[in-house]
């Protein structure tokens, strides 16, 4: 092969339109005649509607529709549907299109209204009547489980959803033999994901060929696809949804159904004319989903030593008002929480616990920076106690390299057993901390201190579970003219599928990564599949891209063969062309190779399995697998402001086969900014009656460039033996370790204060409490 | 996220922006660089019946120095006090705090009067005003006044301006030669508005503080001068113990309001801190002004 493209750092086909403007986003959709969607939601946390009058707002000249959970078809009155249950999910409520009768959060839709503009349909908003009567706001997790001050859902009795045990080994027996526990309460707050694209659908309807067809800034286009079809009734062929270009998705846009995903289908089938609405960004902070309250309970149990005997975690998962989603953030925290470390005996234990709060689902990380938050604090506390280095105690825990597959003896969020594939955990733990200078540190500190300076290193391990099943299926066609094109049913949403995907393509079939053109997200270009989540689309899908790929080069092979009288091993795919390997002249283009197989007269011999240059192909991991890595970072802390400032941030990062370093390195530094942001700046506050305090980027601080410090990317490589290609999914490893990290680092940094962080995240006032309180301790 | 109707007018003299106010008092808005008007409009916090927009009268857009006064007209952009030269010789302390006032987009658009007319607790550039004693030229159709700027903040988002008053010029004394001055701000993230600012200036001479300025933003529901604090300043002629007694002086007197983002408390120690480290960087600028670098 001439050129290999996989593993080289390509810039990126898509970048090209995207920078000058010419993404197709939701917004962007133009159709003649289209109407205006706005949605009016309730400013209560938890109240009883008592009554909706809409009457004066359909008074209004500029308005056509608006509906109240009475003027839904039947199918659409109901709970919409449970995307993911589970046995221990004893009450899955899932959220309404429009409330009924209740409203369980700031933000729950309540009516839906259709006008000639978006203005006016704000305008038609504040004409609806409707008379709620507030209840007690559920808003405290802990008083929540408990069953006060009210109940979510009236009818089951409870606030509880869920309450869950996993158990490896015997942790009592365990705890009894210690040397050494260690106990703590650990919180993470809340938080969302904020893409720069907000949500957004437009529908129309087709009357007479009675399509529908739908653009939804959607991680899922094609299970919206199937449930859309379901709900109203029609063939999934007549049913077309298209993620087109979607600005950031990071897990709140897999959901299946947002209320305005079945709405804005219903308005446009309803009023036969096109419908858009876009969310708009204070929506977007109660109305997009939320992730990461948790409470944890937590002790390890050591050996003198400081080998791991145990580990318990008994937590509070706050599902926010619904639990459409089922426990996946819940389940892949505790399964996450061990890591890279051997724990014999481990007892997870955890309530999933109804809110009136935005509903819950993954967020980038997904309960991954909540389990290693707790680990390695845990870890951190256990070395201080034992007098013991904090490298020293993660080397004596390593799972080593030999031991591979390594079962960790949970089961996972696949619902299949938690086995490990492969990874070198020690190597890159050494790595990270040659690489900040870990052994000259206490010198390199002394020497900040002298200068009045308050810096800390910190680090941590995590391993990320990614590339989960069922499936994923891609169709690679060569056209005549020689160009491939590509059609997956993941979506993108910022990944660089456009370009990774295509550089597995160009790999096999020897043609230009360029002339890959790579559909995502169009159920009309591919019909089957389930979405872009838990970091597996290269994985995934990238095989079923290899496989299909690999199926038409041999194809090419064979058609060629015939072409230019050769035998098929004596052929090479290279520069779009097939050529007889050694006698140059010989050869015949790609586009002629498709051309021929697919002629106008004579016969297609059997072993081309059909016409065209074309081939489909899926791919079915028999379970997911494990990504690694360690970040490891140098904080100056200011204790005076109560601020922070990153001098370096490295991370050593293991995703097995590295398809694209350079896309590779934007996923993890776009992972580590939102781990800082999620660690230090951004908050998601409510009151005591369950309203929002900062539900604007005014008060909602995502980091710009100023605060975030420029990344350092090393790449380990230990492949996965799980697919055909050995990657491993690297969209998360970015995020998950922030918030241990930034912990163990501001500590490291005030040493001389007896200070733990076991709070994120952080912010200046939260610290600047800390301060004062260790202040006061330490005389 | 779109705002309910309102009527836009956009006159080309001061003459006639004064006639539409004249005539519709409360009702109506002006609209400068729109950085604070706009989000109030599209959350529908603000429901002006008119907005008048003054972006196209060209008469309002001068920065000049006169009598030893920096007069800064109404369409003048933030941005112009970074760029321009003669702003950082004239009022340093403008140039200072500019860059803590959002981003470089926002400072393209936003402009200096209506940073004041908003009047944000939080606010630099109110601080500024306030620490030099900025003087603010409101006109109407019945007349002009000028108004100190201690006297123009009246409460968080409202000031002495009345429905009908367009502020035309804020009005700047260009700094004495011996002082030096210095702008220090917290805040969670660069460019948003300070959880705590202090805008400090220091008259040098005989190696001692002789005159001191202090105001605080997002300290109080006004930006505050704090003449307590400034007079410790000068009466101990030990610098140290002078920051000492006006830090205290500033967590003593200070009363913030808490919110999500800084209780009280904090905000009084932060208050605390940047006084000591805007009085330090300006004490060490006005000596260098000053020519003298002894003890
Ligand atoms: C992302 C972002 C970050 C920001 N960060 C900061 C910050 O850190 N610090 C800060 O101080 N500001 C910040 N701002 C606000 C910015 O400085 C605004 O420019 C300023 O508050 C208002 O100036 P403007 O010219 O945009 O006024 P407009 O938004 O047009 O008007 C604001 C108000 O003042 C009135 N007004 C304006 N001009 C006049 C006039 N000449 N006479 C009478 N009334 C008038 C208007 O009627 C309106 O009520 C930020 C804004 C944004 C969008």
């Amino acid at each position: 092969m001439a050129t290999r493209w996989l593993g080289a750092p390509i810039k990126r086909n898509e970048d090209p339109r995207l920078l000058v403007g010419q993404g197709l986003f939701v917004d962007d959709v133009q159709l003649p005649g289209m109407l205006h969607a706005a949605v009016l939601r309730s400013p209560h946390a938890h109240a009883r509607i008592r009554r909706i009058d809409v009457r004066r707002a359909l008074e209004h000249p500029d308005v056509l529709l608006v509906l109240t959970h009475g003027d839904l078809p039947p199918s659409l009155r109901e709970p919409l549907p449970k995307l993911i249950p589970h046995p221990d999910l004893k009450h899955h409520k899932t959220q309404y299109a429009l409330a009924p009768d209740k409203v369980r959060h700031v933000g729950e839709p309540v009516a839906f209204v259709v006008a000639t503009s978006r203005y006016a349909a704000e305008d038609a908003l504040e004409l609806v009547e409707v008379d709620y009567e507030p209840l007690p706001a559920v808003v405290d997790l802990e008083e929540a489980a408990a069953g006060r001050p009210a109940l979510v859902h009236e009818d089951i009795g409870t606030n509880v959803a869920a309450h869950s045990v996993q158990r490896v080994g015997d942790y009592e027996a365990a705890r009894a033999r210690a040397d050494l526990v260690v106990a703590r309460r650990f919180v993470v707050d809340r938080g969302c994901a904020s893409p720069i694209e907000t949500r957004g659908v437009v529908a129309q309807w087709d009357p007479r060929a009675r399509q529908l067809t739908v653009w939804d800034s959607t991680q899922a286009p094609i299970p919206i696809r199937n449930g859309l079809a379901a709900l109203f009734g029609l063939a999934q062929k007549d049913v077309r949804v298209i993620a087109p270009d979607v600005g950031g998705g990071f897990g709140p846009k897999i959901m299946m159904f947002y209320p305005e995903e079945v709405l804005v289908p219903l308005a446009a089938m309803r009023l036969g004319r096109p419908v858009k609405w876009i969310e708009d960004r204070r929506e977007h902070f109660v109305a997009t989903n939320h992730e990461r309250t948790q409470i944890h309970d937590a002790e390890i149990a050591l050996d003198r030593e400081g080998r791991i005997l145990g580990v318990r975690t008994v937590f509070l998962h706050d599902a926010g008002a619904y639990i459409p989603y089922g426990l996946i953030v819940p389940i892949v925290a505790e399964c996450t929480l061990p890591g890279p470390y051997r724990i014999p005996n481990y007892h997870a234990e955890f309530r999933a616990v109804f809110t009136n709060k935005t509903i819950v689902s993954p967020y980038r990380g997904a309960g991954r920076p909540h389990g290693v938050f707790v680990m390695e604090r845990l870890l951190d506390l256990a070395a201080r106690e034992l007098g013991m280095d904090r490298a020293e105690i993660r080397r004596r825990n390593f799972i080593q390299p030999h031991e591979f597959p390594y079962d960790v003896g949970l089961i996972y969020q696949d619902n299949a057993p938690l086995v490990y594939d492969s990874g070198n955990y020690p190597a890159a733990l050494e790595r990270a901390l040659e690489e900040v200078g870990y052994c000259r540190w206490p010198e390199e500190k002394a020497r900040y201190r002298a200068q009045g300076r308050r810096v800390g290193l910190g680090f941590a391990c995590y391993v990320e579970g990614s590339g989960i099943g069922p499936y994923e299926g891609c169709r690679v066609t060569v056209e005549p003219s020689g160009k491939v094109y590509v059609a997956t049913g993941v979506g993108t949403q910022g990944q660089g599928h456009a370009t990774s995907l295509a550089q597995v393509v160009a790999e096999a079939l020897g043609v230009d990564v360029g002339d890959v053109h790579v559909v995502t997200g169009d159920t009309g270009a591919f019909g089957w599949g389930t979405g872009t989540f838990a970091s597996r689309a290269a994985v995934v899908a990238g095989s079923a891209v290899h496989l299909a790929a690999q199926a038409v080069r041999q194809k090419a092979l064979q058609v060629a063969a015939s072409l230019l009288e050769a035998s098929p091993e004596d052929l090479e795919l290279a520069d779009g062309r097939v050529r007889v390997r050694g006698a140059p002249s010989r050869s015949v283009s790609l586009g002629e190779v498709a051309r021929a197989a697919n002629p106008l007269r004579g016969v297609i011999p059997a072993e081309w399995e059909g016409p065209g240059l074309e081939a489909t192909r899926y791919f079915a991991p028999p379970r997911g697998t494990f990504s690694h890595g360690v970040h490891a970072a140098l904080v100056e802390v200011d204790p005076e402001t109560a601020t922070l400032r990153f001098l370096r941030y490295v991370v050593v990062h293991d995703c097995g086969t590295v398809l694209n370093p350079l896309i590779l390195d934007g996923q993890i530094h776009g992972g580590v900014a939102q781990g800082i942001g999620g660690s230090f700046f951004e908050r998601l506050v409510y009151d005591d009656s369950g309203q929002l305090l900062s539900g604007s980027f005014m008060d909602f601080h995502i980091p710009t460039a100023v605060e975030i410090p420029e990344v350092e990317v090393i790449h380990q490589e230990t492949p996965s033996p799980l697919n055909p290609i050995g990657a491993k999914g690297a969209g998360e490893g970015g995020v998950i370790p922030v918030p241990a990290l930034l912990a163990q680092a501001i500590e490291d940094a005030l040493d001389d204060l007896e200070l733990e962080i076991l709070r994120m995240p952080l912010h200046p006032d939260a610290l600047f409490e800390l301060i004062q309180k260790a202040s006061r301790r330490t005389p | 996220m779109k705002p309910p109707v309102f009527d836009y007018q956009d006159p080309a003299s001061v003459e006639e922006a004064l006639e539409l106010l004249a005539r519709h008092g409360a009702a109506a808005k002006v609209l400068a660089g729109g950085q604070s008007l706009m989000p109030l409009l599209n959350l529908r916090l603000a429901r002006p019946e008119v907005v008048v927009d003054i972006n196209r009268i060209d008469a309002l857009d001068y920065l000049t120095e006169e009598s030893g006064w920096l007069r800064v007209g109404a369409r003048v952009r933030q941005r112009r006090l970074e760029r321009e030269a003669e702003v950082r010789r004239m009022v340093p302390l403008l140039t200072e705090a500019v860059r803590f006032v959002g981003h470089p987009q926002i400072r393209n658009r936003g402009t200096v009067c209506g940073s004041l007319a908003h009047a944000d607790p939080a606010a630099e550039l109110p601080a500024v005003a306030v620490a030099v004693g900025a003087r603010l030229v409101a006109r109407s159709r019945s007349g002009v006044r000028e108004i100190p700027a201690e006297e123009f903040f009246t409460g968080p988002l409202t000031t002495a301006l009345r429905p009908d008053e367009l502020l035309a010029e804020a009005r700047f004394p260009c700094t004495g030669p011996d002082w030096g001055w210095a702008f220090l701000e917290v805040s969670n993230r660069h460019g948003d508005y300070a959880l705590c600012a202090v805008a400090a200036g220091v008259r040098a001479g005989d190696g001692r503080i002789q005159d001191a300025r202090l105001a605080y933003a997002g300290a109080g529901p006004v930006p505050v001068r704090l003449r307590e604090a400034e007079a410790a300043l000068v009466e101990h002629s030990d610098l140290e113990e002078g920051i000492r007694a006006a830090s205290a002086e500033a967590r003593r007197v200070l009363q913030p309001d808490g919110d999500l983002h800084a209780s009280s408390e904090f905000r009084r120690h932060l208050a605390a801190v940047l006084t000591a480290r805007t009085v330090r960087l300006a004490w060490t600028r006005a000596r260098t002004r000053s020519g003298g670098a002894h003890a």
